[in-house]
C-alpha cells in the first residue's frame, strides 16, 4: 500500500535529521547545514568533511503557525524559527513548548521528537525540534 | 575488573496531570486516592513524544555521563510496553539518533514494567562475557490507563538509561531474578488499554516477586537490609514499595531518595530505573544500593550496586532527575485527553 510520504526520501536524510551532522570546509573553516558537496566560498580549493554540531543555538527570527500544513494540525499553534547554531550555520525548525515564551535572541537546544506520522499505518518520522534553554 | 553502571541518565516529560484533576472529572474522592496511592501527580508526554524520543533523551544523558565514544557501545536494548511500532524495533531509531554506529546488537524487550532491568542484565552478561565493551540498557514507557480506571491516576511517562561496562560509577555486585506465571496485569494484541486483576496485583504478584527476588539476592551476596544505604523498588504507586520495604526490614530513610512516584507517577519500565537515577544523583562513594523491579506476568529483577568514586566526576555532566521533576507544567483533563489520543474523532 503506498503511503503519502516517501520512505526512502526520509531514510536518505536521517543522519542529518537525527544528529545535526553537516559539513565543515577545512580551507575556510565555514560550517554548513545541511551537508554541502562543494564549499560555496572556496569552490575547487575547498575541502569538506562531516561536522557534528553541538545542538545549541539561538533564535534569529520566528513566527507562530496558527494555520498549519497537513499533518501538523494537532501541534497548532506552534512557533517555527530560524535558528543560528553556536558553530555558525542557520537552519529552520519547530520550537516545542509554550510559544508565548519564544523571543528573538533566546538560546535553544535540540530535542529529539516525532516530526510527523503517516496516518495510523505508515511510518513515524523522527527528528530534531528546539526547546528554549533554561 | 569491576563491571557496572558507567553512565546513567533519565528523561521525564514536562507535562503533569494531578490526581485532583483526574478525580474532579470522574467524581471520585481525590483525597482518598492521594492517600491510598501516595501519588500527587503524574508525568504526561507531549504529543510529539513517545518511547523512542524519551529513550533518546535519557540515552544522551547516560552517554554524556559515561564520557565514552558512542561507537564503543556494542548493544542497545530498550525495555518498554509502549514501543511505538508493533513491528520495527525502537532500538534501531535510538541507536541511529545517538550515533552508536552500525556494528551493534539491537533488540526491543518486553516484560511489563521490568523490561528495562532485563535489558540491564543482558548488557551486564555480554560485557562480562567480553562480547561487547559497553552496552546501553534503557527502560522507557509512555503508559496508558483506561479512562476512569484506577490505573489512570498513576500511568505515567519517563525513561531511565544506563551505559553498562568497565570502570563503573556503580559496580554491579550481583543480580537475581524471580519469575512465575502470575496473571495480575496484561494487554492483548491490538487492545488500547491494559486489564488487571485489581487486588490480585498485590500479595501473590507484586509482593511475592519483589520480596522473593530481594531476599534471594541478599542471601546470595550474604548481605542484610542494614548493609544498604538506598533502596528502590518498582513503584506502581507509593504504597506498594513502602509496604515491601517494611516486609523486608528496611527503614523509611533508605527508600526516600529514589521515591519519585509521588511527583511523577508510575512510568512502568521507567519506574525503578528513574528511581535509581535519582539515587545516583545523590549517592556517595561507598554507598550500597538495592534495586528491585517488578513486571506483571510476573517477575522481579534485583540488583546490588556499590557506588565508586567515579560518581563524583561524572554526576554533573548531565541534567539530574530533580531538574526534570521541577521543570513542569500542569494540564487539565481536556488537554490530557487530546494529548493521549483518548478522543476518537
Amino acid at each position: 500500500m503506498p503511503y503519502k510520504s516517501s520512505v526512502p526520501l526520509f531514510w536518505r536524510l536521517k543522519k542529518s535529521k537525527y544528529n545535526l551532522i553537516g559539513t565543515k570546509c577545512n580551507t575556510c573553516d565555514k560550517v554548513f547545514f545541511p551537508k554541502k558537496s562543494l564549499c560555496p566560498n572556496c569552490r575547487r580549493r575547498g575541502n569538506l568533511d562531516d561536522f557534528q554540531f553541538s545542538g545549541k543555538g539561538k533564535i534569529v527570527s520566528f513566527t507562530v503557525i496558527r494555520v498549519p500544513p497537513e499533518g501538523f494540525e494537532k501541534y497548532a499553534p506552534y512557533a517555527a524559527a530560524i535558528i543560528e547554531l553556536d558553530e555558525g550555520a542557520r537552519l529552520s525548525g519547530q520550537i516545542v513548548g509554550d510559544f508565548s515564551k519564544v523571543e528573538t535572541g533566546k538560546p535553544v537546544r535540540a530535542v529529539f521528537r516525532k516530526i510527523n506520522e503517516d496516518g495510523n499505518e505508515g511510518l513515524i518520522n523522527y527528528g530534531l525540534k528546539w526547546e528554549l534553554s533554561e | 575488573m569491576d563491571i557496572g553502571i558507567v553512565g546513567y541518565g533519565c528523561y521525564i516529560p514536562r507535562l503533569r496531570i494531578s490526581v485532583d484533576e483526574i478525580a474532579r472529572v470522574w467524581g471520585t474522592d481525590a483525597e482518598s486516592f492521594k492517600k491510598g496511592l501516595i501519588v500527587e501527580e503524574k508525568a504526561v508526554p507531549e504529543m510529539d513524544e513517545d518511547t523512542i524520543t524519551i529513550s533518546v533523551e535519557a540515552g544522551r544523558n547516560a552517554l554524556l555521563r559515561a564520557g565514552i565514544d558512542p561507537k564503543k557501545i556494542g548493544a542497545v536494548y530498550i525495555g518498554s510496553e509502549s514501543h511505538p511500532y508493533a513491528v520495527k524495533p525502537s532500538g534501531t531509531v535510538v541507536a541511529e539518533a545517538l550515533g552508536l554506529g552500525e556494528n551493534i546488537m539491537v533488540a526491543d524487550f518486553e516484560f511489563a514494567c521490568k523490561a528495562g532491568t532485563a535489558a540491564m542484565q543482558c548488557c551486564y552478561g555480554l560485557v562480562k562475557a567480553r562480547e561487547i565493551e559497553y552496552g546501553l540498557a534503557i527502560g522507557a514507557d509512555t503508559s496508558q490507563g483506561r479512562p476512569g480506571d484506577a490505573l489512570e491516576y498513576t500511568a505515567a511517562a519517563a525513561a531511565g538509561a544506563f551505559v553498562i561496562g568497565k570502570d563503573p560509577l556503580a559496580t554491579l555486585e550481583g543480580t537475581h531474578s524471580y519469575t512465575t506465571d502470575t496473571s495480575d496485569f496484561w494487554r492483548r494484541e491490538g487492545e488500547d488499554y491494559p486489564s488487571h486483576g485489581a487486588r490480585f496485583t498485590g500479595k501473590p504478584a507484586y509482593f511475592k516477586h519483589v520480596v522473593s527476588a530481594s531476599k534471594l539476592l541478599m542471601e546470595k551476596l550474604s548481605l542484610k537490609p542494614s548493609d544498604f544505604n538506598h533502596i528502590v523498588f518498582h513503584m506502581p504507586n507509593g504504597k506498594f514499595p513502602l509496604t515491601a520495604s517494611k516486609i523486608l526490614g528496611f527503614k523509611n530513610e533508605q527508600i526516600e531518595q529514589g521515591f519519585v512516584v509521588k511527583r511523577i507517577g508510575n512510568p512502568y519500565s521507567g519506574s525503578s530505573p528513574v528511581g535509581l537515577c535519582a539515587i545516583l544523583d545523590a549517592a556517595k562513594p561507598g554507598d550500597r544500593i538495592l534495586m528491585t523491579s517488578y513486571g506483571s506476568g510476573a517477575g522481579s529483577d534485583s540488583f546490588s550496586f556499590m557506588v565508586t568514586d567515579k560518581i563524583l566526576e561524572r554526576r554533573d555532566r548531565a541534567k539530574k532527575t530533580e531538574d526534570y521533576i521541577k521543570n513542569k507544567k500542569n494540564i487539565d483533563y481536556g488537554v490530557y485527553v487530546k494529548l493521549r489520543r483518548k478522543l476518537k474523532i
